[in-house]
């Protein structure tokens, strides 16, 4: 068993299907333990009306609630059925950077993120995630189609 | 409860009958408006024994002026660390996800921002002349304090429920606040503010944006029944605050603040475009500010006029914003109070000012070429402007000199304006309905048609019984909020005092 540590930006549901199960077998392969990090997009800089703001805290809780139970939680015991040790991870933010700096406080050696799947111009302008890792994360970043 | 039921019984018939009757329509909900609420008006406003200065003026300003030296400038001392609490400088990385500075802020600006900065400031100008302007930006800088002081204890008292919901605002903080400082008749004051919380949400948050939405849609469309732009707008509102149609108000919210920067924006180049004129400008304001320059009441107008118009701009002292600040998430109620204090300043010191210097500078306020001094028309109470407007059409008719089509642009903004400060006030009227008669869908419901017919009849009403009705519900608001803040200000300073010692020690860290 090595001490290798693969970080998967995973966003749950089925595009995040064939990253979780490359990124299992590569770890398996490998020995090594996965670290799944999804992040709820989010910005201190969105505007809210006051009903929203009143009830932030209630819904933020929730929404952990339902990451955790729908999306992290059921990955993390497909990797243990499959014999991979993994953690979890959420938060809130902006994917790119989130991810990078998960990658980089666990010292991970890899990082696995799917295709975005999207040729949109909006994606071209502003960057998709796996583009957006490819440029600034420190350690290498596999795409997974 | 006539207001109540005659828009609707007779919208109908109006259909039928026409223009001509319709017109009649606005006639009488205003003479019934005027007869109703008048007395009222001039209790609040009524003047100082032997002078022309109103004591509720007074009140703003001396409240103002005590939290200014209370708290050592906080307004000024405090300035930058604002600045670095809305950029997230010490906002936990951990609390990502919650509700930040800058949301709770940008909330409770798109509550303030709007008419206020665009029509009431023309209000202030057309009767108080320029000088007004000077006295609504000593207001505003004044009353920086005095928002600091009331969101600070709308974080501090605020109600946590168990679902992970927040409400707060004066309601809360007098009641517990009073508690806490062993003081009786906690409970009678907030139910006090809260029906002229109530009040105010009807007024100054409801009909006085519904009036000024369709004197400008008016303006730009073509003269039309007031009642029209209100029923629709009410549909709107309904549609948003009871059939849960929040996409709306999301879009809303979202559109604002983009409105107002484009404002500014059109504001900074007509600046530009006569930046001969801005020096000129200046000087009207501070000669007005102690001369009058022409305007009846001189000084005092001047003065009487700032202040009134940036009391209902920004609202420091009313209370509203310690609803809005009180959801934000964190451990130091001091820093609500740091960010909030920031409010007055981009609301009268910028935005209002914006909107003043257009005016003077485009010339739309008629001066007697030999004195320079303003032509005062005693008929409609005001300086004589090109074409004899005021309120929201004076701002339009100013920046149209400039540049044509504004108006049509000035229409769509104050519409999403108007439409954001009512979603707002509706909210804050919710609040304290529900406060007084507890939660529940039906009273929720009785709260919000009410609300929803005050628009129709604020878009029938002329502007002057309007405009004062309007503000003598909000400073009413006024009086029992600053009351509160006196007795709880020591407890402000107490965190505050606390809150910079940490600072300073460094055992509160800078995250970024």
């Amino acid at each position: 068993m090595s001490n290798e540590v693969f970080v998967v930006a995973y966003e749950g549901g089925g595009g995040g299907s064939n990253v979780l199960d490359y990124a299992i077998a590569r770890a398996k392969k490998e020995g090594a333990e996965l670290r799944l990090v999804h992040v709820l997009e989010w910005s201190p800089y969105q505007f809210l009306t006051p009903e929203e703001l009143e009830e932030r805290h209630a819904r933020r809780n929730d929404e952990v609630r339902r990451a955790q139970a729908h999306i992290i939680d059921p990955a993390i015991e497909k990797a243990r059925t499959a014999g991979v040790t993994a953690t979890g991870d959420l938060s809130y933010g902006s994917v790119v950077p989130l991810v990078a700096k998960a990658a980089k406080s666990c010292g991970a050696s890899m990082i696995f993120v799917g295709r975005s799947g999207s040729d949109s111009i909006g994606a071209r302008i502003f960057g998709s995630v796996p583009l957006g890792l490819a440029q600034i994360a420190s350690v290498p970043t596999v795409i997974v189609p | 409860m006539q207001f109540f039921k005659m828009p609707t019984a007779l919208a109908a018939g109006l259909i039928l009958a026409g223009p001509a009757a319709a017109q009649g329509i606005d006639e009488t909900i205003n003479g019934l408006f005027d007869q109703y609420t008048s007395w009222y008006v001039a209790l609040i406003f009524a003047d100082l024994p032997g002078t022309n200065f109103s004591w509720i003026a007074l009140w703003l300003v001396v409240a103002a002026l005590i939290f200014t030296w209370y708290f050592g400038a906080i307004q000024l001392k405090g300035f930058t660390h604002s600045i670095k609490l809305v950029k997230g400088d010490y906002s936990d990385p951990n609390d990502a996800g919650e509700v930040s500075h800058f949301q709770a802020l940008a909330t409770a600006l798109s509550g303030t921002v709007g008419l206020g900065n665009i029509a009431g400031v023309a209000v202030a100008v057309s009767i108080g002349g320029p000088g007004a302007t000077f006295w609504m930006i000593i207001a505003g800088l004044f009353g920086m304090a005095t928002k600091f002081t009331e969101c600070t204890l709308g974080v501090k008292y605020r109600n946590e429920y168990a679902d992970g919901t927040v409400s707060g605002g004066p309601m809360y903080y007098i009641t517990k606040g009073f508690r806490e400082r062993g003081l009786k008749g906690g409970p009678a004051v907030a139910i006090l503010f809260c029906i002229f919380t109530i009040l105010g949400a009807l007024g100054g948050g409801n009909m006085f944006q519904a009036n000024q939405a369709h004197a400008q849609l008016s303006g730009v469309l073509g003269e039309y029944p007031g009642w029209i732009t209100g029923v629709i707008l009410a549909i709107v509102t309904f549609a948003v605050i009871a059939g849960g149609l929040k996409s709306i108000a999301r879009v809303t919210e979202k559109v604002v603040p983009f409105m107002a920067i484009f404002y500014v924006i059109v504001s900074v180049l007509i600046l530009i475009l006569n930046a001969d004129q801005i020096l000129w400008a200046f000087g009207q304001i501070f000669q007005g500010a102690f001369t009058g320059l022409g305007v009846v009441g001189g000084f005092t107008g001047a003065l009487i006029q700032g202040f009134r118009r940036a009391a209902f701009s920004n609202e420091a002292g009313i209370g509203s914003a310690a609803i809005a600040h009180s959801a934000v998430r964190t451990k130091e109620p001091v820093t609500e109070g740091y960010v909030a204090l920031l409010e007055p300043f981009i609301d009268t010191v910028v935005i209002c000012t914006m909107t003043a210097l257009v005016i003077v500078i485009t010339g739309v306020l008629n001066q007697d070429p030999e004195t320079g001094l303003y032509i005062w028309n005693a008929e409609a109470g005001q300086i004589r402007t090109d074409g004899n407007v005021s309120g929201v059409e004076l701002t339009s008719a100013a920046y149209a000199q400039v540049f044509p089509w504004f108006p049509v642009l000035l229409a769509i903004a104050v519409v999403l304006f108007a439409f954001s400060t009512m979603l707002s006030w509706s909210y804050y009227g919710l609040k304290a309905w529900t406060y007084l008669f507890g939660e529940g869908k039906t009273k929720e419901l009785v709260f919000k048609t009410i609300f929803c017919l005050f628009i129709i009849v604020g878009s029938a009403a002329s502007l002057g019984p309007v405009i004062d009705f309007s503000d003598a519900m909000l400073f009413s608001m006024a009086v029992v909020n600053v009351i509160a803040l006196y007795f709880l200000m020591p407890i402000v300073r107490q965190e505050l005092d606390q809150y910079v010692a940490r600072l300073r020690s460094g055992e509160i860290k800078k995250f970024n």
